[in-house]
């Protein structure tokens, strides 16, 4: 039983149960109004009305299980940064389950905190900034499969391999983030929110095109853009270990990406306050913090489904439990380097970018090529 | 992009402090920069005039919060020299092992921000960790943590705490081992050397001109400490040798501070196990003669200067205080103007801003 059958059949049973009253009650009606009781029900119960149903349930679904991840993420990061630190990290809120409920007490103080304006920004870029860094971060989630039948689909095949092109759909979304950076930046009509917006823009050019590169080599490999095919294809061997370059690079550019540590040059606190965040405050930048470790959580996913196998492990956990192990255990490296590495500058992120990662996705590229060529995949 | 202004300051992460850094930036490229100081203003030099020549120790020690020991040590050198009042020489040495302890103290909280500057929280942690061991000996010997209140004019307070050589000696090898897991940590970072080598060029000529002393003018290839070349106390004694570094960038500034410490670790070990027996205060004048006195000490942050006139009566005429950071950062133009807006903090950072005495 894939996502999909198991959110049909929930709206099909609900939606039969609301229409056992729904048509009793249409039979107590005066006939004209019963009659547009019963074709309310009959659309209700129609299967394109159920499928639709399915595929919003399905994408609430799996909203959740990232939010959920999210609340987890910040608390990993906290601890392991307080281990690393010599201190606990969040402690008493929650102290049952080792200060879990710490995020959601900072959410809730963000939540009631104001939302200011500057009176000379750019209100219509202001407020979508936020809007478009979270729904593109979501959209990309939506495409990423937790497991052979986990995912966003829209039939009940067992053997379906969901969107064709999901992958790419994943990176076109993943990178649409530093725009609204820029707007972000720009909009807030503040030197250190341009200057952090303008970085991010340069920063993109250095790690995007490496990052794509590596990604290459994986759809060479694979023979396909969809992550279902791609995980399948790594049933025999994972396509971190041919490609061990490869990894290596998507791992450093996926740090460039989500701005994590040694690449958050957009939001250097050290010399731009808090780069182009500095004007936001309130849920919107609660909004920003919580999707950054959201783009955080969908790089370690990207990373498990394109180079770490995936779902595939030994068969006592199911397939989700199995893809969320080796996300953790990317975003942790992640983070470890987070913590412990200096910020690089900007002209410096360009020379990595150009003159280290993208000859290395080149090479990684031609090992791809030639193990396809050698007929080994 | 159009060149604009950016204020940096007064209130800013980079600035560890109240003062503003006005940078005229190119996109990224710094062209122009203009320090602006005196938003910490506390007027100390005329507080200092109505109150007894004892009453103005505690206030000597506010003028710098990383490192208030060497700025009273300083104040009762000058006052001895006005008032020729002779120190004890178990007093000397308990003076110089507490100065060196505050050098290492300050030195550590200057790394620990110049980590945080640059992105590194894990050395910031690991190094204000660390500092605690100092400050717990200086609170041993003062009863104090940060402003200690400790030199008295003709020698110190108290005598040192039982048990204190052998918990000075354990503190210095201790920090010892600590500096070279620092050095792991930092300089085995290509991330950190990448940030810092040729940043910040600061040429020799230009260091001796603008009047920066100090680690900064170490670093710039310059041997000047006044440790050695104008000895004070009982440096004489001890043998010792100032770190200096050839390359005058913001590595050199890093590499002299951390030679410094490991240079302190041996100034501490020597002076506690040399120290001799007997008095550690005689009792001063309550008024000074009239005339002046001048004391020189070599600060963590570069040359210490003070002069003192006196009037007769039991307070002090006039109080003149050089600032070595007010003098330092007037060579931040000259560092700053043509590199990247990334490298205030660590250009910045470099120098171990200290407003508190900059703006006295």
């Amino acid at each position: 039983m894939n996502l999909f059958e198991f959110c049909y059949g929930l709206i099909h049973w609900l939606v039969d149960l609301v229409n056992n009253i729904w048509y009793r009650l249409g039979d107590w009606l005066p006939w004209w109004f019963g009659d547009f009781f019963t074709a309310v029900g009959d659309f209700a119960s129609s299967h394109g009305h159920i499928a639709v149903m399915a595929i919003l349930l399905e994408v609430l679904i799996i909203i959740i299980i990232a939010l959920i991840n999210v609340l987890n993420f910040i608390w990993l990061d906290r601890k392991y940064m307080g281990r690393m630190f010599d201190f606990y990290g969040p402690y008493y809120v929650g102290y049952r389950i080792g200060g879990w409920l710490q995020n959601l007490a900072d959410g809730m103080k963000l939540f009631v905190k104001e939302i200011i304006t500057p009176a000379k920004a750019d209100r219509i870029g202001f407020f979508l900034a936020p809007v478009i860094f979270v729904g593109s971060s979501f959209l990309a989630l939506a495409t990423i499969p937790l497991g052979r039948q986990f995912y966003v689909g829209t039939n009940a095949d067992p053997l379906s391999t969901g969107v064709e092109a999901s992958a790419l759909i994943a990176f076109a979304f993943f990178a649409i983030a530093p725009f609204s950076i820029l707007i972000a930046g720009w909009s807030s009509n503040n030197k250190y929110t341009l200057i952090g917006g303008m970085r991010s823009a340069a920063q993109m050019m250095s790690y995007e095109i490496p990052m794509l590169l590596t990604v290459a080599s994986v759809f060479l490999l694979a023979g396909s853009f969809g992550f279902m095919d791609i995980v399948d294809a790594q049933h025999d061997i994972w396509f971190g270990i041919p490609l061990f370059l490869g990894l290596v690079t998507f791992i450093v550019c996926l740090a460039a990406e989500v701005e994590i540590q040694p690449f958050d040059l957009p939001e250097a606190e050290a010399e731009l306050v808090e780069g182009w965040t500095t004007e936001y405050c309130g849920m919107r930048f609660g909004l920003f913090m919580m999707t950054s470790y959201l783009r955080g959580y969908i790089g370690g996913a990207l990373a498990t489904a394109l180079f770490l196998g995936g779902w595939h492990g030994p068969g006592f956990l199911p397939d989700p439990i199995w893809f969320l192990i080796k996300a953790y255990i990317v975003f942790v490296l992640i983070e470890w380097a987070r913590w412990s590495l200096p910020r690089v500058r900007v002209d410096q992120i360009l020379n990595i970018g150009w003159k280290r990662l993208l000859p290395m996705a080149i090479l990684n590229l031609m090992v791809a090529v030639l193990l396809k060529t050698a007929g080994w995949f | 992009m159009a060149e604009m202004w950016i204020n940096m300051g007064p209130q800013h992460p980079m600035t560890h402090g109240l003062w503003n850094l006005r940078v005229k930036v190119d996109g990224e490229t710094i062209v122009d920069a203009q320090p602006e100081v005196g938003y910490l203003h506390r007027g100390i030099e005329k507080l200092v005039e109505g109150r007894t020549y004892t009453q103005v120790i505690p206030i000597t020690d506010r003028l710098c919060y990383g490192s208030s020991l060497t700025w009273s040590h300083l104040y009762c050198l000058t006052a001895e020299n006005l008032m020729g009042v002779e120190v004890p020489p178990r007093a000397e040495y308990i003076r110089v092992a507490a100065i060196e302890m505050q050098r290492i103290a300050s030195h550590l909280m200057w790394l620990a921000a110049y980590a945080a500057d640059l992105g590194l929280m894990l050395g910031f942690i690991y190094t204000m960790r660390d500092r605690e061991i100092f400050i717990d000996l200086l609170q041993a010997m003062s009863g104090s943590r940060l402003t200690y209140n400790y030199p008295r004019i003709g020698g110190v307070a108290h005598d040192v705490p039982p048990n204190f050589e052998r918990d000075a000696l354990r503190a210095c090898s201790y920090m010892e081992k600590k500096l070279k897991e620092y050095e792991d940590l930092f300089d085995g970072s290509k991330v950190f050397m990448m940030r810092n080598v040729d940043v910040g060029l600061l040429k020799k000529e230009d260091a001796m001109n603008l009047g920066v002393t100090g680690p900064p003018l170490r670093a710039s290839g310059v041997k000047y400490d006044l440790r050695k070349d104008m000895p004070y106390s009982i440096y004489p004694e001890l043998n010792f040798e100032p770190a200096t570094h050839p390359d005058g960038d913001c590595y050199a500034r890093y590499k002299v501070r951390m030679d410094e410490m490991y240079t302190s670790c041996k100034l501490i070990r020597q002076a506690v196990q040399k120290m001799p027996k007997g008095k550690w205060r005689v009792v001063a004048p309550r008024n000074a003669p009239v005339g002046t006195g001048l004391g020189r000490v070599e600060d963590p942050r570069g040359e210490g200067v003070m002069y003192l006139v006196g009037d007769g009566s039991d307070r002090p005429y006039r109080l003149k205080i050089r600032s070595p950071i007010f003098v330092t950062v007037s060579a931040a133009p000259k560092m700053l103007i043509g590199y990247k807006l990334a490298d205030v903090v660590a250009i910045m950072g470099g120098l171990d801003m200290c407003i508190g005495e900059t703006d006295r």
